[in-house]
C-alpha cells in the first residue's frame, strides 16, 4: 500500500496508522478533514473534488519528505479522496508517527496546511442555489509571488 | 510548435474540454507565452489564468522555464484540497 494517495473510495483511517506505526514512535498523530455541511450560514448539500491526479500525489510525498527533513525519525501517511463527497465523508486524513508527541502534532498540522497550498486537489461546493469551484481556500491572495514555493522548497 | 495544455476545475468547465491545444509560429516557447496564450483564447477566464499556476512534467514551473516537445503543461488554479 502506498503512503501518499488519491482515492475515490472512502477513506479510513486505520489503514493509514498501520502504515506509519514503528517500534520506535511514541506518538501516532492523526488528522481527519470532513465535509462540512454549514459555512457562514450557507448549507453545502455535496462537495465534488478533482484532482491533477499524478501530480498531486507526487505532492504529497513531496510533504512527506518535507516532513522527513525537520524530522529525521517521522513516517507520514495521506490519502486524499475525489469525487462526490457527502455531509461528513472524510475528505482527508493524515497519519504520523514520530518518537516524542510534540513532534507528530507539529509535523500533522503542517501536512494539512500544505495540502491546502501546493497539491493540486480542486473543491467544488454544491449548494440548495448553485456551485462553484473554490480556489484560494486558505483566502490569501494567490501565489503573490508567481507561484506557490517550488519544490522541496520550504516556508 | 503545438503545445496541449491540461484544464482543471472552473478552467476546463469554462473551455469546455479538459485539454486546450496551443499552436505557436515560434519553435522556443516559455511558459508566460502559454499564459498570453491562454488568455486570447478564453478571455473571460483571463483573472483566473493569471492567478494560475503553470505546471510542467508535473512541477511548479516560473514564466520564464522554456517548453520542449514532449513536456507536460498544466494549468493549475488555485487548489482548494484538505
Amino acid at each position: 500500500m502506498k503512503n501518499f494517495y488519491l482515492t475515490k473510495e472512502k477513506i479510513e483511517i486505520q489503514p493509514l496508522i498501520d502504515l506509519v506505526t514503528d517500534r520506535n514512535a511514541g506518538a501516532i498523530c492523526t488528522f481527519i478533514g470532513t465535509v462540512r455541511e454549514m459555512t457562514k450560514g450557507k448549507k453545502t448539500l455535496y462537495l465534488e473534488y478533482q484532482a491533477y491526479i499524478e501530480m498531486a500525489e507526487k505532492k504529497l510525498q513531496q510533504i512527506g519528505e518535507e516532513i522527513k527533513a525537520d524530522h529525521l525519525d517521522a513516517d507520514v501517511a495521506i490519502a486524499h479522496r475525489i469525487g462526490r463527497l457527502d455531509i461528513s465523508d472524510v475528505a482527508v486524513a493524515i497519519a504520523v508517527s514520530t518518537p516524542h508527541r510534540a513532534a507528530s502534532f507539529e509535523a500533522c498540522r503542517y501536512a494539512i496546511e500544505r495540502i491546502k497550498e501546493i497539491v493540486p486537489i480542486w473543491k467544488q461546493e454544491n449548494w440548495e442555489d448553485g456551485q462553484q469551484w473554490v480556489g484560494d481556500q486558505k483566502e490569501q491572495i494567490a501565489y503573490p509571488s508567481g507561484k506557490p514555493e517550488l519544490g522541496g522548497d520550504k516556508k | 510548435m503545438n503545445i496541449d495544455v491540461l484544464l482543471f476545475a472552473g478552467l476546463a468547465e469554462n473551455a469546455g474540454d479538459s485539454k486546450i491545444s496551443l499552436s505557436f509560429a515560434d519553435e522556443q516557447v516559455n511558459v508566460q507565452a502559454v499564459r498570453n496564450e491562454l488568455k486570447n483564447l478564453l478571455p473571460n477566464m483571463e483573472d483566473l489564468i493569471e492567478k494560475s499556476m503553470v505546471a510542467v512534467n508535473q512541477e511548479y514551473a516560473t514564466n520564464d522555464v522554456i517548453l520542449s516537445v514532449g513536456d507536460e503543461i498544466a494549468l493549475i488554479p488555485p487548489v482548494s484540497g484538505g
